[in-house]
């Protein structure tokens, strides 16, 4: 067992080590020269040579990619090229990070309160109206795309009835963060019904719940203490999953309400090429998908004793 | 599963069911699937005839004819260069029907084979194969997508005209290539562990030991005993694959990365109208929906089929 967690330890910076040299190749080997974004398109020749020579993009590839990793592995991933120009990516990063750390963790709050309760109704009423209903809206929240809900919420909302505002960002705690909250927190929420659901469904067939009510415990207490506790245990692998697809998820909708989060600042350097941003935004985001999986495998044991043992 | 039936002579003739056809009687009663298939059929049907069905070209302007409201001639209107929307939307279904089935059959052609052999040999092989595909999942999605596209699109247009394909190289077909091989590359590693599942469970079954103390081939046991039985799961991961497939072309297109304009797409369609959506926000909100409804079909197809598959997920 302490072998498991070890090598599973021993895997990430490994992973992140891969992450980084594809990342990395891909973006050297790709479009955009750097120097030709700066200087435009009438260059001198010898000031691109200057230059290239000064940024180090001269040396051969193996060079330039351990420079890149050594530089990294002291907090420095190098410098925007494009709108921010000179700016280094760690600082852009920590600006823009607080904004998107808040805004994930008020949607993904709202998807789990309201997930979970959806999910449980849709069991205990399986085979009902309300579950085949519940299960359509679920479809759905997976179905819509984020740039489609995002206009159709805002034009509803802010437009028709005027009730919300159309967009920009203030904090966790002013209305402006209420459609992109809810735009972001359908997929997490769908995801979370659909498990809650079928773990609900597989946990009611198990013999403990038939004895928790056999032995007269109110419903309540079966279903809240005996039935969910274990239907819940899968849930945490998928929330390590879903770490990564709901950064990706900012990407639309920051741009869209205007919030001056990780994903407009990647959606910017998307547009410009801006690839020292772009290397930066996927190293982070691989590296906290690696680390809240093997957190979700280390709490696995913690939270089913039965794994424990095995 | 099968019906005995008294013939003349006395004896009981059974009818048999293949594993198909009982699927299919399932998912016959369960509408919201129905109601996909029809979606998914009317998708590619649309797709197919295309040129018959849209009013107009894709990118066939009226410069007379420029913002119109709906009307009879422009039956969802027209966009900023006077292009109707209604024609642009069917065309569209082209994009999205030719993206799906290729990025589909490129995700199976790496997938199933590379999930079969980690599961039959085990060891290394299996070892090398999931790790490839644990790096696949690590990665964000979106981010590899883009830098795929950004690295190949160069050679990929260079190799085009090499060939001597310059109008294919002109005609945009080249984002098309950007965008298959893009989306292929990221997609299998989820096939890929599905079918190594089924291989793993299956492969201990007597059947398999039987085919193998008969003295069958590696192949042999491999290509006609345990793919048929992994393919009906695989079923559902390609229905539900296909809406995220059209789910990811189009919201490559609206970042740029995928299909160009002209080229019709639904993303890139909906993000040049981002610009009018004060004045105009059908031209958002309708190609928007009408994507939205074939990723909703897709992914009820594939519900239905999980549970057509899986009949004690219904029992309590």
């Amino acid at each position: 067992m302490i072998a498991y967690f070890v090598r599973r330890f021993l895997w990430l910076p490994v992973l992140l080590l891969i992450v980084a040299f594809i990342t990395f190749t891909l973006g050297y080997y790709g479009p955009g020269d750097p120097v030709q974004v700066l200087l435009g398109q009438h260059t001198n020749p010898a000031v691109v040579a200057r230059l290239k020579q000064a940024w180090g993009l001269d040396r051969p590839f193996p060079v330039q990619y351990a420079s890149y990793i050594w530089r990294a592995l002291r907090g420095d991933f190098g410098e925007s090229i494009v709108k921010y120009r000179g700016q280094p990516v760690r600082r852009l990063i920590g600006t823009f990070l607080p904004v998107t750390l808040q805004l994930n963790l008020v949607s993904g709050v709202l998807g789990v309160m309201i997930g979970i309760p959806l999910g449980i109704v849709a069991a205990l009423r399986h085979g009902s109206w309300v579950d085949r209903l519940i299960m359509a809206l679920v479809v759905g929240g997976i179905s819509v795309p984020t740039f489609v809900l995002a206009p159709v919420l805002t034009y509803i909302f802010a437009r028709l009835w005027r009730i919300l505002p159309p967009g920009g960002w203030d904090g966790i705690f002013s209305t402006k963060i209420i459609l992109p909250a809810v735009v972001l927190a359908l997929g997490p929420m769908a995801v979370f019904t659909r498990q809650t659901r079928a773990g609900m469904l597989e946990v009611f067939r198990e013999d403990y719940v038939r004895t928790a009510r056999a032995k007269g415990l109110a419903e309540r207490a079966v279903v809240l203490r005996h039935a969910l506790r274990n239907a819940l245990i899968p849930l945490s692998t998928i929330m390590g999953f879903m770490l990564g697809g709901l950064v990706e998820g900012t990407f639309i909708t920051e741009f869209w309400f205007g919030i001056p989060g990780l994903g407009s600042l990647g959606f910017d350097a998307f547009y410009a090429r801006d690839y020292p941003i772009v290397i930066g935004l996927t190293l982070l985001i691989a590296a906290a998908y690696g680390l809240a999986n093997l957190l979700v495998d280390l709490g696995y044991g913690f939270l089913d004793p039965r794994i424990r043992r095995a | 599963m099968t019906l005995g039936q008294q013939t003349a002579l006395g004896e009981v003739k059974i009818k048999g069911r293949s594993q198909w056809g009982e699927l299919w009687r399932r998912l016959r009663r369960n509408r919201p699937a129905v109601m996909g298939l029809f979606i998914a059929a009317l998708l590619y049907v649309t797709a197919l005839f295309a040129p018959w069905l849209a009013p107009y070209g894709y990118d066939e302007q009226n410069l007379d004819a420029v913002e119109r409201p709906p009307s009879w001639a422009y039956p969802l209107g027209t966009d900023e260069v006077g292009r109707d929307l209604l024609s642009r939307i069917i065309w569209g279904t082209r994009s999205a029907a030719f993206v799906s089935i290729t990025v589909t059959l490129v995700n199976l052609a790496l997938g199933v084979p590379l999930g079969t052999l980690a599961g039959y040999f085990h060891g290394w092989v299996d070892t090398l194969i999931m790790r490839l595909a644990d790096i696949l999942f690590a990665f964000p999605g979106l981010l590899f997508i883009f830098f795929i596209a950004a690295t190949v699109k160069p050679s990929i247009s260079t190799w085009v005209k090499a060939v001597g394909l310059i109008d294919l190289a002109r005609s945009g077909y080249v984002d098309y290539l950007v965008v298959i091989v893009a989306l292929g590359l990221v997609g299998w590693p989820g096939l890929a562990r599905l079918v190594r599942g089924q291989v793993l469970s299956l492969k201990e079954q007597e059947f398999i030991v039987g085919a193998r103390a008969i003295g069958a081939s590696t192949w042999r046991i491999m290509f006609r005993h345990l793919l048929p039985n992994a393919l009906p799961p695989l079923s559902v991961a390609i229905s539900m694959g296909i809406g995220g497939i059209i789910l990811s072309e189009s919201t490559l297109s609206l970042l740029g990365i995928g299909l160009q304009p002209p080229n019709p797409s639904w993303g890139a369609m909906i993000y040049s109208n981002y610009r009018y959506w004060r004045t105009r926000p059908h031209l958002v909100i309708v190609p928007g929906l009408v994507l939205a409804a074939v990723v909703f079909a897709f992914n009820f197809l594939g519900d239905g089929l999980n549970e057509a598959l899986n009949p004690h997920l219904d029992q309590r």
